[in-house]
């Protein structure tokens, strides 16, 4: 990660879990441009009170999970998974009825 | 344009995608490692997981200083939005006044902000100060350096002064775009200034009241330099908001690893109340 003098990486401070989260969004920001392309998203109304589009749902899934994580930081010391299981769950929601 | 070649025009947006991983989401990417991180030196850190998001969402100065800072904003929307829509019904539609009020609204917005500070804890103090005497002599107990509903009282009038004009001179130009055919209709059916008001100039600013609200809401929640300046937070933690507790713990403290934990904590919520203020107007918008 340190990479050559030339384009040195060492002062981002990597780590390993960081890594493969940031790794995770941009897999799903590929899937998700590619996705768009193959079958174009269009708006519509699901629970939500404002219609949305594929990539609206995914952001409030993304945004309400980043919550979830922290809320259960804030007021649980059980494991992170519990949290980690629920945004699964909201984000699931979210993309098929929100 | 083609369904298809509307797509691609996506590809234009790369340069600024660039541009802006270089300024902002490699920093970004920088504090969420730091945050999982205590750093005593480049070579010298060691991966401590969530610890940092715990003691930072569980530390009862921060929650107070979210609850100033919310209180705040909040504070300040409900002044200075109505306030600027008012002020700019108010302005001069031709001639040479609208130059002259155009100057005038623009005159705090051009001052720098620890300067804004500056002159606000001359101008309020209870000894030399024009506005502190001045209240002093009218009988009123007021000194904002020792009491805190004084100093909350100073800090909002200061920031109503200096960004009021940004609203009003968003709120003029949504008015001057308006076409006079609309207010001749409304004349045609003998409406009310109110009616003209609730039913054509009202809708008509949704647009540009988008942007003042955001705007005001994010200047307002990220506020450092003119409390800092004024008040220094106090008295006791009386107008300590987010920024200056988070500027306490990178700089002050140098404590990296908790200051990363509460930047991102900070960041999202702004992202979150950001982007439900664009939804909402976004939808009243829609349903006219």
């Amino acid at each position: 990660m340190n990479g050559d003098a030339g384009f040195n990486l060492a002062w981002m401070a990597w780590t390993q879990p960081v890594a493969i989260f940031f790794a995770a969004i941009v897999v799903m920001l590929v899937v998700f441009g590619v996705l768009q392309f193959v079958i174009p998203t269009y708006e519509r109304r699901g629970f939500l009170p404002v219609p949305t589009t594929r990539g609206d749902r995914l952001f409030m899934s993304l945004l309400g999970s980043a919550f979830i994580h922290l809320i259960w930081l804030a007021f649980s010391d059980a494991s992170l998974l519990i949290a980690s299981a629920i945004s699964v769950a909201y984000a699931a929601v979210m993309m098929r009825w929100g | 344009m083609d369904k298809r070649e509307y797509q691609w025009a996506w590809l234009m947006v790369l340069p600024v995608v660039l541009i802006v991983a270089f300024s902002a989401i490699m920093p970004l990417m920088t504090v969420v490692n730091y945050s999982v991180q205590d750093i005593f030196g480049p070579d010298s850190r060691f991966f401590v997981g969530t610890e940092w998001f715990k003691e930072v969402l569980r530390d009862p100065a921060l929650h107070g200083a979210l609850v100033r800072q919310i209180i705040f904003s909040a504070a300040v929307l409900f002044i200075q939005i109505p306030l600027g829509i008012g002020l700019a019904l108010c302005m001069p539609k031709k001639g040479i006044g609208v130059s002259f009020a155009l100057v005038l609204l623009a005159l705090p917005l051009l001052v720098p902000w620890n300067v804004v500070g500056t002159i606000w804890q001359v101008f309020a103090r209870p000894d030399v100060g024009l506005a502190g005497v001045t209240l002093n002599s009218l009988g009123l107990d007021y000194n904002y350096t020792g009491d805190s509903l004084d100093a909350w009282f100073t800090v909002l009038v200061m920031d109503v002064w200096h960004w009021t004009s940004l609203v009003i001179l968003l709120c003029y130009a949504g008015l001057q775009a308006i076409p006079d055919a609309f207010y001749q209709a409304a004349r045609i059916d003998g409406a009310s200034r109110w009616a003209v008001f609730r039913y054509i100039e009202l809708p008509k600013l949704k647009g540009v009241l988008l942007i003042a609200i955001l705007l005001r809401f994010i200047f307002s929640f990220r506020i450092y330099a003119e409390p800092f300046v004024l008040t220094g937070g106090g008295p006791g933690n009386a107008t300590t908001f987010l920024s200056q507790s988070l500027t306490t713990m990178a700089v002050g403290q140098f404590d990296l690893g908790p200051a990363a934990a509460f930047s991102l904590v900070y960041f999202l919520i702004i992202l979150l109340f950001s982007y439900v203020f664009y939804l909402t107007i976004l939808n009243m918008d829609r349903e006219g």
